[in-house]
C-alpha cells in the first residue's frame, strides 16, 4: 500500500541468480527487418512475464533468461512462425502463468465471465428498484427537488 | 532509552484504546453518562503516546541509532536527513506506526467534529475507532515492533532502498494512508448507526464530509503513487493493475460510490442499506489490502517483506472487524426502509446507475487481483492476470459510467425533468464529439477507436458539467460550494479521461543504438546523443548522459539521464530524464554500454500524461471545496415534525 | 429471500476468508511455477559435453533408464549449496545425474568440478540459454526426473536437500531401483 517498490525477497527460492537491478530494465535496441514483424515482435515481448522478475514483462525485465527468451521470440519470428505458435511454445513450457492476458479457457472461464455477469445483475437490480420506486412517486409527500451534489 | 520509551507508550496506546472502545460502546448501550464522557479523554490520551512513540521513531532514525533493528535495516549514516525521516515508513513495522498514527489524527478530529452530535452516537463512533485502533496496535506490538534492539548494534545501516530515495516517497505514504485511514471514520459513523439501530437524513449528512475528505486524500494519494512510479522507474509507466496499486484503487471506487450513494440518503432518505454497506465495505477493502499486502499471498514486487505469521494475525483482524460489521449488518439493515419515490430519469436513478457501475468495476477489480488465489485454492493451477484483462473489463463497466455523467448532473431530485436541459445537453454532446475527432485525427494521425471516443467523452463531461454553473452565474444566483466542489470535480475527472486517452493512444516508443553525435528520429522529435561522463551524488557515483533534444529544427532542450549506483546497498538505478515540452512529456532512459563509445537509450513522448496527475489534484480539490460548504457545519437534529422516513423506533429495532 | 439478502455480503466474506487463509498456508509455495512438462516428453537435445567439446551428449543416449537432469551454474549459489547432496545421490548409485551446464563459462565450471567433486554422469552445456527454455527453466538450480521411456515425470525446484530427495524424487522411482548403467563422461 505504501511506496511501491518495496522487494520482495525471492532469491532464496530461485537459486542465486544475477543480481537483478531493483529498476534497471531491458532496454534493448532490436532491429527487425519489416515494420510488421516489428510490431508483433514488441507486442509478443509485452505479453509475456518474466519468469524470474514475475512482475515485469520480457520487454522490460533486465535479467538474462529475459534476453534469452526474446531472442528466442526474434528467431521463431525470422522463422516465420505465428503469434499463435509462438505463444503455445512459450505456454507449453512455461505455463499459462508466462501470459499477462489469462486465456480464456475451461479453468479461467470464471475470471473473464465475471464483470460481464456481474454488471448484468447490477443493472437488472436497478431497473427492478427504478420501477419499484416510480411507482411510488405519486404517493410521496417529499417535493424536494434542488439540483444541489 | 528512546526506543523503549517508544515501545513503552505503544502500550499504553493499547491499553488507552481498549479503553476507548469499552467506554465508548457499553456507555450508550448501557447509557452510563460517565462512560461516554471518558471516551473523549481516552482518545487524547492514546493521541499523545502514540505521537510520542512516533516521535521516538523519528528520533531514533535522525540520531542514526543502529542499535535499533529496524533503523539499522532501513537507514545510513551517509543517507541524507530529509531520507532518514522519510524511512521511517520506508518498511512494513514503520508504516504500520504511521497508520496507526494517522488513525490517531482522524480520532482526534472526530472527537472535535462529533461535538456537536448527539452523544451516545459520537461515542458509539469513537468506541468504534477505538477498537480498530487496539486492533492494530496490538498487531504492531506482537509481531511487527520497529524498536526491537540489536545487540550488538550494527555499525551502520543497511540503507534505504534507493528506489525510495526521492521526494516522491516522503509524501506518498502519508497522504495515501490519511486516506485509508479516513474511510475508517465513515466505518465508524456506520458503526455507531448499526448499535443504535438508526439510520436518518441527518446521519447522511454528518457522514459525507468525512468521506469526502478521506477520499480527497486517497485521490491525492493515488495520483502521488502514480506519479512518483512514472519518474522514478523511466520507463513511462505509470499504472500497472499490480496487487499493491489495485489494494489502493478498489477503496477508492468504493469510496466514490459512496459519496454518491450519500447524496441520495440525505436529500431524499434513499438506499440506506445500500449506504450503510457501502460505508462498511470502504474501510473493509482497506483492511483487505493492508493484508494483501502484508501477508505474502501475492506475488508482487511492490509488497513488503511478508511472512504466515503476520498474515494470520491480519487474517483474524479482519474476520474480528469486518465479520462483525457485517454480522451487524446482516441484523440491522433489513429494517432500514423507505417510502420515497423516483422517475427513471430521475437524478436518483443516474446516481444508482452510478453506483452499480462503481462497484462492479470494485468487484471486477478484486476478482483480478485475487484470482491467482482463487485459483491456487481450488486447485485450477497457477494463474496470472494483468493489464489485458483489468483494462478490458475495466472500461465495460467505466464508458457507461463516463457517459452518463454528462446527462445524470442535469437530471432533478424525484422527477428528472431532462426536457428543461435537454438542448444544452445535447448542444455539449455534438460540441464534444466534434473536439473529440477534430482533435484526435488533427493533432494525431491513427490511432484506435477508442481515441475519439474517450476524447469526446471527456470533453463532454467538462462541458456539460459547465453549463449549471455558467447558468446560475447568467441568473445571478449563489453557486453554493457544494455544487461548485462537485462541478469541479467532474471537469478533473473529464480531463483525466482526456489525459488517459491521449497517452494511452499517442504515445511514441522506440530504443535506439547511439554513439557520439549520432541522432535518432521519434515522430517530429530528434534526439542526439553527445556522450556520457562520470557524475557523484550524496550517496552514489554513476554515469550520465548527454542528449541534445529537436523538435522538427526548433531546440527543445538538453536533457540528461543517468544511471546510479548506490554505494551502500550496490544496487543501480536508473534516473530517467524527463521534460515537459507543451503539453508532452519526453522521457530518455539510459541503457548499457553498448561499446566502442555507444549506447542504448529509450526514447519516449507522451502527450498529456502530466495532466493525469493534475486532474486527480482537481478532483481532489472539488472535493474538498465540497465540504466547506456551510451545511455540513450544523449539526442540527431533525425536529420530529419533520421525522426522516426510515428511522427505527427502539421497539421496531428490538 | 426478502430478508436474507442481507447476509449476503456476510456469506461472501465468509468464502473471502478460507481463500485468505488458504492463501496463507500456500503462500511458501507461491512463487514455484509448477511444469506443464510433466507426464509430457523431455525435449530432445544433442548438445557438446563440457569436459569433451568435440563429442556431443544427447538424449537419444540416455533413453532406456531413469535420469536426473540437474540445471546449474558456477555462478549460482545455490547450486553450491546442493553440491554436496548431488554427490551423494551419486554415491548412492540408484540414478546418474545428468548435468546441464547453464550459461556458464567453461574454464570455471571445470575447476569447480575439480575441486569440488563431479557428480555427473555426464554433462551438457547450454552456452546461450536455448536449451533452457526449452525444458521450461527459469532459475538455478532445477532438476527433473526423466524416465526410461523419456517422459519427465518431476520438477524439482531449488537446492536438492536430504529431506527432498527422500520425501519428493525417490518416490517416484520405481522399488528396487538397481545402480544405472548410464554412460560416464
Amino acid at each position: 500500500m505504501a511506496a511501491r517498490l518495496y522487494l520482495i525477497v525471492v532469491a532464496a527460492l530461485l537459486g542465486s541468480l544475477l543480481l537483478a537491478s531493483p529498476n534497471a530494465y531491458a532496454i534493448a535496441p532490436e532491429q527487425m527487418p519489416t515494420p510488421q514483424l516489428e510490431a508483433r515482435y514488441l507486442a509478443l515481448i509485452h505479453g509475456f512475464r518474466c519468469m524470474q522478475c514475475q512482475d515485469e514483462s520480457l520487454a522490460d525485465s533486465p535479467v538474462d533468461l529475459a534476453a534469452d527468451m526474446r531472442r528466442q521470440i526474434r528467431d521463431m519470428l525470422l522463422a516465420g512462425q505465428t503469434d499463435r505458435q509462438i505463444r503455445d511454445f512459450m505456454v507449453s513450457r512455461y505455463g499459462y502463468f508466462i501470459l499477462f492476458k489469462p486465456p480464456f479457457v475451461w479453468k479461467t472461464a470464471w475470471l473473464w465471465l465475471t464483470p460481464g455477469v456481474l454488471l448484468l445483475i447490477g443493472v437488472i437490480a436497478a431497473l427492478r428498484v427504478i420501477r419499484q420506486r416510480s411507482a411510488l412517486v405519486a404517493t410521496d409527500p417529499d417535493d424536494n427537488d434542488l439540483t444541489d451534489a | 532509552m528512546i526506543p523503549e520509551l517508544g515501545q513503552f507508550a505503544l502500550i499504553l496506546a493499547m491499553l488507552l484504546a481498549a479503553l476507548q472502545a469499552f467506554f465508548g460502546i457499553a456507555g450508550p448501550a448501557l447509557q452510563r453518562d460517565r462512560w461516554m464522557a471518558a471516551v473523549t479523554p481516552a482518545v487524547s490520551g492514546q493521541f499523545v503516546m502514540i505521537a510520542t512513540s512516533m516521535a521516538c521513531l523519528v528520533a531514533s532514525f535522525v540520531v542514526n541509532d543502529f542499535s535499533v533493528a529496524y533503523v539499522a535495516e532501513n537507514s545510513n549514516s551517509a543517507l541524507p536527513l530529509f531520507y532518514r525521516v522519510a524511512a521511517v515508513w520506508g518498511s512494513h513495522a514503520g508504516s504500520l506506526i504511521l497508520w496507526i498514527f494517522l488513525l490517531a489524527c482522524w480520532s482526534l478530529a472526530a472527537v472535535v467534529g462529533t461535538q456537536k452530535l448527539p452523544k451516545p452516537f459520537a461515542s458509539r463512533v469513537l468506541g468504534v475507532l477505538g477498537l480498530i485502533s487496539f486492533g492494530f496496535l496490538l498487531y504492531t506490538l506482537a509481531t511487527s515492533n520497529p524498536f526491537l534492539r540489536l545487540d550488538p548494534p550494527w555499525p551502520d545501516g543497511e540503507d534505504l532502498n534507493p528506489i525510495l530515495q526521492d521526494p516522491g516517497l516522503a509524501g506518498h505514504p502519508p497522504i495515501l494512508y490519511t486516506g485509508y485511514v479516513g474511510l475508517a471514520v465513515a466505518f465508524a459513523f456506520a458503526g455507531a448507526a448499526m448499535l443504535e439501530g438508526r439510520l436518518d437524513r441527518d446521519w447522511a449528512r454528518w457522514t459525507r464530509p468525512w468521506t469526502t475528505a478521506a477520499w480527497a486524500f486517497l485521490t491525492c494519494g493515488i495520483a502521488l503513487g502514480s506519479w512518483w512510479a512514472y519518474y522514478t522507474l523511466g520507463w513511462g509507466g505509470f499504472w500497472f493493475w499490480d496487487p499493491v496499486e489495485n489494494a489502493s484503487f478498489m477503496p477508492w471506487l468504493m469510496a466514490t460510490a459512496l459519496i454518491h450513494s450519500l447524496a441520495v440518503t440525505e436529500k431524499r432518505g434513499l438506499f440506506k442499506s445500500w449506504t450503510l454497506l457501502l460505508a462498511v465495505l470502504a474501510f473493509s477493502l482497506s483492511l483487505v489490502g493492508t493484508f494483501l499486502v502484508r501477508s505474502g499471498v501475492l506475488v508482487s514486487v511492490h509488497s513488503f517483506a511478508a511472512s504466515p505469521t503476520r498474515g494470520t494475525f491480519i487474517l483474524a483482524f479482519l474476520i474480528v472487524m469486518i465479520g462483525g460489521a457485517l454480522a451487524l449488518y446482516a441484523w440491522r439493515a433489513p429494517l432500514l426502509k423507505s417510502e420515497a419515490g423516483f422517475e427513471l430519469t430521475a437524478r436518483e436513478s443516474f446516481l444508482l446507475f452510478n453506483n452499480i457501475l462503481l462497484v462492479t468495476a470494485c468487484a471486477t477489480v478484486f476478482a483480478g487481483t485475487i484470482a491467482p488465489l482463487i485459483s491456487a485454492a481450488l486447485g485450477l493451477g497457477k494463474l496470472s492476470v494483468g493489464p489485458p484483462y483489468f483494462n478490458p473489463t475495466f472500461l465495460l463497466s467505466m464508458l457507461p459510467l463516463l457517459a452518463l455523467l454528462s446527462v445524470g448532473i442535469h437530471a432533478r431530485w424525484k422527477r428528472g425533468n431532462l426536457h428543461d436541459r435537454a438542448r444544452p445537453i445535447i448542444l455539449t454532446l455534438i460540441a464534444a464529439a466534434v473536439i473529440g475527432c477534430a482533435v484526435i485525427f488533427g493533432l494525431f494521425t491513427g490511432g484506435r477507436v477508442l481515441g475519439p471516443v474517450g476524447v469526446t467523452l471527456g470533453a463532454w463531461i467538462i462541458l456539460s458539467s459547465l453549463i449549471d454553473p455558467i447558468d446560475r452565474l447568467r441568473r445571478h444566483i449563489t453557486i453554493p460550494r457544494a455544487v461548485l466542489g462537485m462541478t469541479l470535480a467532474h471537469i478533473g475527472l473529464g480531463i483525466f479521461v482526456i489525459s488517459i486517452t491521449s497517452v494511452e493512444g499517442f504515445t511514441a516508443e522506440r530504443d535506439v543504438a547511439l554513439g557520439q553525435g549520432q541522432s535518432a528520429q521519434l515522430g517530429a522529435y530528434e534526439f542526439r546523443f553527445e556522450g556520457i561522463r562520470p557524475i557523484e551524488g550524496a550517496n552514489y557515483s554513476g554515469v550520465g548522459g548527454t542528449v541534445v533534444v529537436t523538435r522538427n529544427g526548433s531546440p527543445v532542450g538538453v536533457m540528461y539521464p543517468e544511471k546510479r549506483e548506490y554505494w551502500v546497498q550496490h544496487t543501480v538505478t536508473t534516473a530517467s530524464a524527463i521534460r515537459m515540452y507543451h503539453t508532452s512529456n519526453i522521457l530518455i532512459a539510459l541503457g548499457q554500454d553498448l561499446g566502442d563509445g555507444r549506447w542504448s537509450l529509450r526514447l519516449q513522448v507522451r502527450p498529456m500524461v502530466t495532466f493525469i496527475w493534475l486532474a486527480a489534484f482537481i478532483m481532489a480539490m472539488g472535493g474538498m471545496l465540497a465540504i466547506s460548504d456551510r451545511r455540513y457545519r450544523s449539526a442540527r437534529v431533525a425536529a420530529p415534525a419533520a421525522a426522516p422516513v426510515g428511522a427505527m423506533t427502539r421497539s421496531e429495532a428490538g | 429471500m426478502s430478508r436474507y439478502r442481507f447476509t449476503v455480503p456476510l456469506v461472501l466474506f465468509a468464502l473471502l476468508v478460507v481463500v485468505l487463509a488458504i492463501g496463507i498456508e500456500q503462500s511458501p509455495d507461491k512463487d514455484l511455477i509448477p511444469s506443464p512438462l510433466i507426464g509430457k516428453p523431455a525435449p530432445a537435445f544433442s548438445l557438446p559435453s563440457l569436459t569433451d567439446p568435440g563429442r556431443r551428449v544427447s538424449s537419444t543416449q540416455l533413453r532406456g533408464h531413469w535420469y536426473l537432469f540437474n540445471v546449474w551454474g558456477t555462478w549460482c549459489g545455490s547450486c553450491r549449496l546442493e553440491h554436496s547432496m548431488l554427490l551423494r545421490i551419486k554415491d548412492t548409485g540408484i540414478i546418474p545425474l545428468v548435468g546441464l551446464d547453464w550459461k556458464d563459462d567453461r574454464g570455471d565450471a571445470l575447476s569447480f568440478l575439480k575441486e569440488q567433486g563431479d557428480p555427473y554422469a555426464t554433462i551438457a552445456v547450454d552456452q546461450d540459454g536455448s536449451e533452457a527454455i526449452m525444458w521450461g527453466v527459469y532459475g538455478a538450480p532445477e532438476t527433473f526426473l526423466v524416465n526410461p521411456q523419456g517422459i519427465v515425470v518431476y520438477k524439482f525446484i531449488g537446492p536438492i536437500t536430504e529431506q527432498a530427495w527422500e520425501d519428493q524424487i525417490l518416490p517416484h522411482l520405481p522399488v528396487g531401483q538397481t545402480p544405472a548403467a548410464a554412460s560416464s563422461s
